[in-house]
């Protein structure tokens, strides 16, 4: 018989006011090394531009900042603590090695500017993990450069932009389906397309009908997100990729949810002719509280010329290179080549993986989402039934007849030792709980989940008023958004 | 595979309990006819040694042991160590964005700090949470300053980074927002009067790099003159973060976009970096990216929060102020405990030793070599002129395991043989009297090989 241990336990973590009320003067963590040159006269070189004082900058000594950040970091949940069920975000396991490799000495103090001849571990490093996001998203070719998943985006669009001016028509508008990310839309706006939006049908897909009568010689591009943000694969993807090269329209992939696909299936495959990655979702790099991401984009050989520079190449004596000659490029979307670090760390994770690797990676995501689904259905409603992927989206339908939403079981849920799913996304679903449980959860983890899950649900029933009050267990309680929003206080200031 | 926790018996047991006979059944949605049937064509797996040793070959590979002069935007000074002993905590390295704030008080409370640090050290009054790079946001500064004004023209200064005006180029190009160009003046810095005559009522702003890409300082004053007395706001991008210890900041700017990789981010071949916008309190809802503000609890306990939320994509869509979704919270941590680890005394001496190298360097190089643009005020960069192709120079003081200046050529064809070279509080004198030397040696030799030509002319 197996001993079985509760989720989560109170317990007691240290209270930590701001560093600054921490300061004062004559404290110090830092020391520099004695000067090995002349001291110099500042006011002599600077004149007028010389600055006199810091201000409120703290002045603290390194056992308080140590012991500062700590008490901070354990006020977070954290994958490394549990499950992290955030729909859409994937929240898998970021693996140690990544952390280890990025720090190598070449590799972390490497200069963007630095000699060709001194930067082929650099370039090789781009050049393979180009040739092994290619081979698996099954496009021709690929650019490393955008920062983030939106900042793709928008490389994505010019590159769609510049194919279809080089044909004569930039064209208006871009079609984006109603439970789209709403990176997409803003994105749009910003390479100076119309946005124009495109139902769901009943089964949560793209309405073939609506795509067909809305597709004519303005629309540069359809942005679909596959499985889109309900977890469906969009079956008729053949069709749609159809129906707009028929028109001549581009089909662009929002490739949040490529963790569905890898190892199983290629975009390349089924009609997509730009995407983009999101190095942070599917290739395990750190979401670091919000960042750095990496959002590769990969491309169809129509676009290549459009791909923002520069390009890596082979020199003709097999030693790797930035071409900056490329005229028909969109031009650049960043300084230098992209977030570097973050491309290190994905190399790992695939190094890690192999094709086998990747490929049990991809199912053990879809069968957590099924278990979970089917672990929930019928206690919490269930809007759409058509098959899960990678991510499941109840809704709070039942629930809600006891005048809890949503947010209400999310911020329960904190109680019970989980972080929440993602809540009221896709706009699709009114009331949404969208939860991703990743292939980084084990069966234990998710069958705690789900109990917390069925629990709160009935609590929900008995006695409402605990989960409408929840969470219960953290250091605040829910907060007050409105009055920050309001009066926003965006610094802290000496009194 | 070692990261997926679940034994061949788990597996069974789940498939069970969904119903399904097989893991095949899964991916029934996917029509058949796209499914694939053979492995990826990738690496096979490889075990953890196997990685360190692939990635230690490439750091072999990559300038490891080579003593840099290279700045340009990517600077390389000392990182404390417990930036990474506290960035590694798995609390801040795998935590999502701060959404659910009951959850992530510590995330939210440490950019807090940083946004308050951020404003402390530029002189505005808000920060925001971070920004993908300085080159993006800088275009995101400008764009704010579109809809600010409601005008649509822009002029940027040519001695901003060669690669943030071709980043606001990209930005701008399909957003109705024409770019024009000031040229600089002999001392490197903005021509005033070209810029004068570029500023106009339709000019929604002025974009300048101070230091500016030559290591220059600019007259903030009299350009913010310019701008301002034409409607037009100023964006100040600040490229090197360090100055800001022993340069006044520049307060007259109307937004501040900065990249703060010189505080404990390393330079990593380019990224990841982290940018930020600064500007004041009156802008802020125009303001993209991510921000913290402090509010309290049903109980009246302090907390903090992600904030004015109503300008971000995922409520507005296509009417957001950007389409910024992630940016870069975990190099913000390293900043932000950069800043903390110096403060108010330890970056202002840092700054000091930066100048000092640089002012030595400048001597050392100037007895041999042209300095250009040398009697202006300038933090840790200088641009040498030589006589000879940089790209030969550089490719002499290699083979002495000294990376030399960035060549200029590409970008400033009008400046010929010259390159821009950095010292931080990481070059050692050794190392500048050594480059030094080798650029006087580079010098003598073109010379005397001239005077052998004009010898046998004669």
């Amino acid at each position: 018989m197996k001993h079985s241990t509760p989720k989560a336990t109170r317990h007691l973590n240290q209270n930590e006011g701001l560093i600054f009320e921490k300061s004062s003067a004559g404290k110090a963590a830092w020391k520099l090394p004695p000067l090995d040159v002349p001291e110099i006269d500042t006011a002599k070189l600077l004149g007028s531009a010389e600055r006199k004082d810091l201000g409120a900058m703290p002045e603290v000594s390194e056992i308080e900042i140590i012991r500062h950040f700590t008490r901070l970091s354990t006020w977070n949940y954290a994958i490394d603590l549990g499950m992290y069920p955030l729909g859409s975000c994937t929240m898998k396991y970021n693996p140690r090695v990544n952390e280890a490799v990025a720090r190598v000495e070449g590799i972390a103090n490497g200069h963007p500017y630095q000699p060709e001849k001194i930067s082929q571990g650099a370039l090789r490093i781009m050049k393979t993990l180009s040739e092994c996001l290619i081979e698996i998203t099954g496009m021709d070719a690929i650019t490393l450069q955008p920062a983030a998943g939106a900042h793709g985006e928008m490389t994505g669009l010019l590159m769609v932009r510049a194919y279809h001016e080089s044909k004569g028509n930039a064209r208006k508008k871009i079609l984006i389906p109603d439970s789209a990310h709403g990176t997409n839309p803003a994105t749009a706006a910003m390479v100076g397309y119309a946005v124009e939006n495109l139902k769901s049908d009943s089964r949560g897909m793209v309405d073939i009908a609506a795509l067909e009568a809305q597709m004519n010689q303005d629309v540069a591009a359809l942005m679909l997100t596959n499985p889109n943000t309900l977890g469906v694969f969009e079956q008729d993807i053949h069709k749609i990729a159809e129906i707009l090269h028929a028109k001549g329209g581009l089909l662009y992939m929002d490739g949040a949810n490529m963790n569905a696909l890898v190892g199983k299936v290629r975009p390349g495959d089924f009609g997509v002719d730009v995407m983009h990655l999101n190095l942070h979702k599917t290739f395990s790099t750190p979401h670091g509280g919000g960042g750095p991401g990496s959002g590769p984009v990969a491309i169809k050989k129509i676009l290549e010329p459009f791909l923002p520079k520069p390009v890596v190449i082979t020199h003709s004596d097999g030693t790797l290179g930035f071409d900056y000659n490329r005229p028909q490029s969109v031009g650049r979307v960043r300084a230098f080549y992209g977030n570097f670090g973050m491309f290190v760390r994905a190399l790992a994770y695939i190094q890690a993986n192999g094709p086998d690797g990747l490929r049990q990676t991809t199912e053990d995501a879809v069968l957590n989402a099924n278990y979970i689904r089917k672990g929930l259905e019928g206690t919490y409603d269930l809007p759409y039934t058509t098959p899960t992927m990678h991510e499941v989206v109840f809704s709070d339908k039942l629930q809600a007849k006891k005048g809890v939403r949503t947010m209400d079981i999310a911020k329960r849920l904190i109680d019970y030792g989980f972080h929440p799913y993602t809540t009221a996304f896709p706009l699709i679903v009114p009331g949404a709980l969208m939860i991703e449980p990743t292939e980084s959860e084990s069966k234990e983890e998710m069958d705690l989940f789900i109990d917390a899950m069925k629990s709160i649900a009935q609590e929900v029933e008995e006695d409402p008023q605990t989960v409408l009050d929840a969470p219960h267990s953290t250091r605040v309680s829910r907060l007050d958004e409105t009055a920050a929003a309001r009066k926003p206080v965006l610094r802290w200031k000496p009194d | 595979m070692r990261y997926l926790p679940k034994s061949p018996a788990d597996r069974e047991a789940m498939l069970k309990a969904i119903g399904l006979r097989s893991v095949d059944d899964l991916f029934a949605p996917i029509p058949s006819e796209y499914r694939l049937t053979r492995d990826l064509n990738i690496p096979r797996q490889m075990a953890e040694s196997e990685i360190v040793d692939f990635f230690r070959q490439r750091s072999r590979e990559n300038g490891d042991g080579y003593t840099s002069f290279l700045g340009a935007g990517a600077y390389f000074h000392y990182r404390p160590v417990i930036i990474d002993s506290l960035i590694s905590r798995g609390e801040f390295l795998t935590a999502y964005t701060p959404y659910q704030a009951e959850i992530s008080q510590g995330t939210l409370q440490s950019i807090f700090e940083f946004q308050t640090m951020i404003c402390e050290l530029t002189g505005m009054e808000v920060a925001n949470a971070s920004m993908y790079d300085g080159s993006t946001g800088a275009a995101e500064a400008v764009m704010m300053a579109v809809r600010l004004t409601g005008r649509r023209s822009v002029v940027v200064a040519r001695n901003l980074h060669p690669e943030y005006r071709e980043v606001l180029a990209t930005y701008a190009t399909h957003q109705g927002m024409p770019l024009s160009t000031v040229g600089f003046g002999d001392d490197g810095r903005i021509n005033l009067t070209e810029l004068e005559q570029a500023v106009n009522s339709d000019t929604a702003c002025v974009l300048i790099q101070s230091p500016n890409f030559f290591g220059t300082l600019e007259d903030v004053d009299g350009i913010a003159e310019i701008a301002h007395k034409n409607g037009a706001m100023l964006v100040v991008s600040i490229a090197e973060a360090v100055s800001l210890g022993i340069i006044e900041p520049p307060r007259q700017a109307d937004i501040i976009a900065m990249e703060a990789q010189s505080f404990g981010v390393p330079l990593g071949f380019g990224g990841p970096y982290c940018g930020v916008i600064a500007t004041r309190e009156k802008y802020v809802r125009q303001m993209p990216g991510r921000l913290v503000g402090q509010t309290f609890d049903k109980k009246g306990k302090r907390g903090f929060v992600l904030t004015l939320a109503t300008r971000e994509q995922h409520i507005r869509r296509e009417k957001a102020t950007s389409n910024i979704c992630t940016n870069q919270a975990l190099v913000a941590l390293m900043v932000n405990i950069f800043m903390t680890v110096y403060g108010k005394v330890g970056l202002k001496e840092l700054a000091k030793q930066n100048l000092a190298k640089t002012a030595y360097a400048v001597s050392q190089f100037g007895k041999h070599g042209k300095i250009l643009f040398a009697n202006s005020p300038r933090f840790n960069e200088f641009v040498v002129q030589t006589s000879e192709d940089p790209y030969a120079v550089n490719s002499r003081l290699l083979g002495h395991k000294i990376v030399g200046g960035f060549p200029l050529r590409k970008f400033y064809p009008e400046l010929g043989n010259a390159a821009l070279w950095c010292c931080t509080e990481m070059t050692t004198r050794s190392a500048i009297d050594t480059a030094a030397g080798l650029v006087a040696e580079s010098e003598r030799s073109v010379r005397s090989a001239k005077e052998e030509v004009e010898e046998v002319a004669r």
